[in-house]
């Protein structure tokens, strides 16, 4: 049992490690808050191309959400970072992991979108375009709204994924919280350093589990 | 545009390393399977515990999927494969994997699951109960079988999510497409190898992908 403590939960290395898994998780925030705020904005017109009326513009998007979600998404890290400089595009790791799960993220929103556009009666499209708003208005102010509303559970819990996915990037050596947190344990041969980093995702995700769970529980009834 | 196929599609080092990748591709969906058959297995055994009732169990129930929902697998596969062995509990990179993912897919199956039991109807639990079929034959024989068709979209699409995360093996040494891949680009010095993975995933995947969303829409048209 000491022998666990002292592998697991050995403060006094939690303590000297705190300020390096810190800076860790400032870079997982900016990944996130640049993955997860382009992913939403791709998704988007990846949803309304998937809506469209063009034929051609439909199966591009059919295409693209089911190439990229049937890419694992490290699968498509290792290709652009380790892959593109063999054909002269060198790339900085935090553009590698930005690009590669806009790429995967996109596809996951833009089903969520969808799903919330489909949920949106035809009738509101009609009534909003007869008030004399273009097309965009009536996106923007009417549909959109509502088809958000109806998916916020599925938008979140993709959002707790894109999270979680950041954590890929130690793989490429980007010095986020994982990545920093091997690194301390590789130091002192202690795994505390990575168990404090399990507690930093969870202080940052449970949170937003249990509301995902709390939203479901709400549509259900 | 040459120099382009030289580097991403060059014939001779596919030829030289497609037994490598199609050794991955075994290994990979070797782990996948155990990973699926596991991960629904305790993922519907821990629904159906829960819906006893039984409060403490249920506590440590919710808090178990809460935390591996919470959790990125890479995190727990690293703490298990670099801080296990010193405390003298040794896996193989292929054990970890499967060990984590298999969590993994349990906890998020088990809430799958328990959804679908809470959409059962009451009045069909009392009815089951009232025929005299008691609790656990009202649960299997009336709730489950309500409950796992009201499941399988959404499991089929985090089945998928899941195994596809068997490429994080890469990062433990398990000798899994990914990094056969990798092992082979900084052998070759070629790209083509990572071209090889990305077309042996989406020989596995892509099928699968379609798979669902033709699920997806089959049961959204019923419902309506």
């Amino acid at each position: 049992m000491d022998i666990f403590i002292d592998q697991f939960f050995n403060i006094e290395i939690m303590r000297k490690s705190f300020p390096l898994l810190l800076s860790g998780l400032w870079m997982t925030l900016k990944l996130c808050s640049a993955v997860i705020l382009l992913g939403l904005i791709g998704g988007l017109f990846v949803a309304l191309g998937n809506m469209s009326e063009r034929r051609w513009l439909r199966w591009i998007s059919i295409a693209y959400t089911d190439l990229f979600r049937a890419l694992p998404p490290l699968v498509l890290l290792i290709f652009i970072y380790a892959g593109l400089p063999f054909a002269g595009i060198n790339i900085s790791p935090f553009a590698a992991v930005v690009i590669a799960f806009l790429l995967n993220n996109s596809s996951y929103y833009a089903e969520v979108y969808r799903a919330g556009l489909i949920s949106v009666a035809k009738g509101q499209w009609e009534a909003a375009q007869s008030t004399g708003l273009t097309p965009a208005q009536t996106l923007i102010h009417v549909v959109l709204p509502q088809a958000v509303r109806n998916v916020l559970p599925d938008l979140l819990s993709n959002t707790v994924e894109v999270v979680k996915l950041t954590s890929l990037a130690s793989v490429i050596s980007l010095s986020e919280l994982l990545y920093n947190a091997g690194m301390a344990r590789s130091v002192t041969y202690n795994a505390s350093p990575l168990v404090l980093a399990a507690l930093f995702y969870l202080v940052l995700l449970w949170p937003l589990v249990r509301l995902v769970s709390h939203f479901q529980r709400r549509l259900a009834a | 545009m040459d120099r382009f196929l030289e580097t991403f599609f060059n014939p001779v080092v596919m030829a030289q390393y497609t037994p490598d990748i199609l050794a991955g591709v075994w290994v990979t969906l070797q782990i996948a399977a155990a990973i699926i058959v596991a991960g629904i297995a305790a993922g519907l055994a821990l629904a159906c515990l829960r819906s006893y009732g039984i409060r403490v169990l249920n506590v440590f129930i919710i808090c178990y999927a809460d935390i591996f929902r919470a959790l990125p697998p890479l995190v727990v596969i690293l703490i298990l494969y670099f801080g296990f062995p010193s405390i003298g509990i040794q896996l193989s990179g292929p054990m970890v994997l499967f060990i984590v993912l298999a969590a993994t897919l349990a906890a998020f199956a088990e809430e799958i699951f328990w959804a679908g039991f809470s959409s059962v109807e009451k009045g069909q639990w009392e009815a089951g109960i009232a025929t005299g079929l008691g609790f656990t034959r009202t649960l299997t024989y009336i709730a489950l079988p309500q409950a796992f068709r009201l499941a399988i979209p959404p499991i089929v699409n985090r089945v998928l999510a899941i195994t596809k995360m068997t490429a994080l093996g890469s990062a433990i040494g398990v000798s899994e497409i990914l990094s056969s891949a990798t092992t082979a680009q900084s052998f070759s010095g070629s790209a083509t190898p990572l071209t090889m993975s990305v077309i042996a995933y989406l020989a596995i995947f892509l099928p699968m992908v379609a798979a669902a969303r033709w699920l997806e829409s089959r049961t959204a048209w019923k419902k309506r």
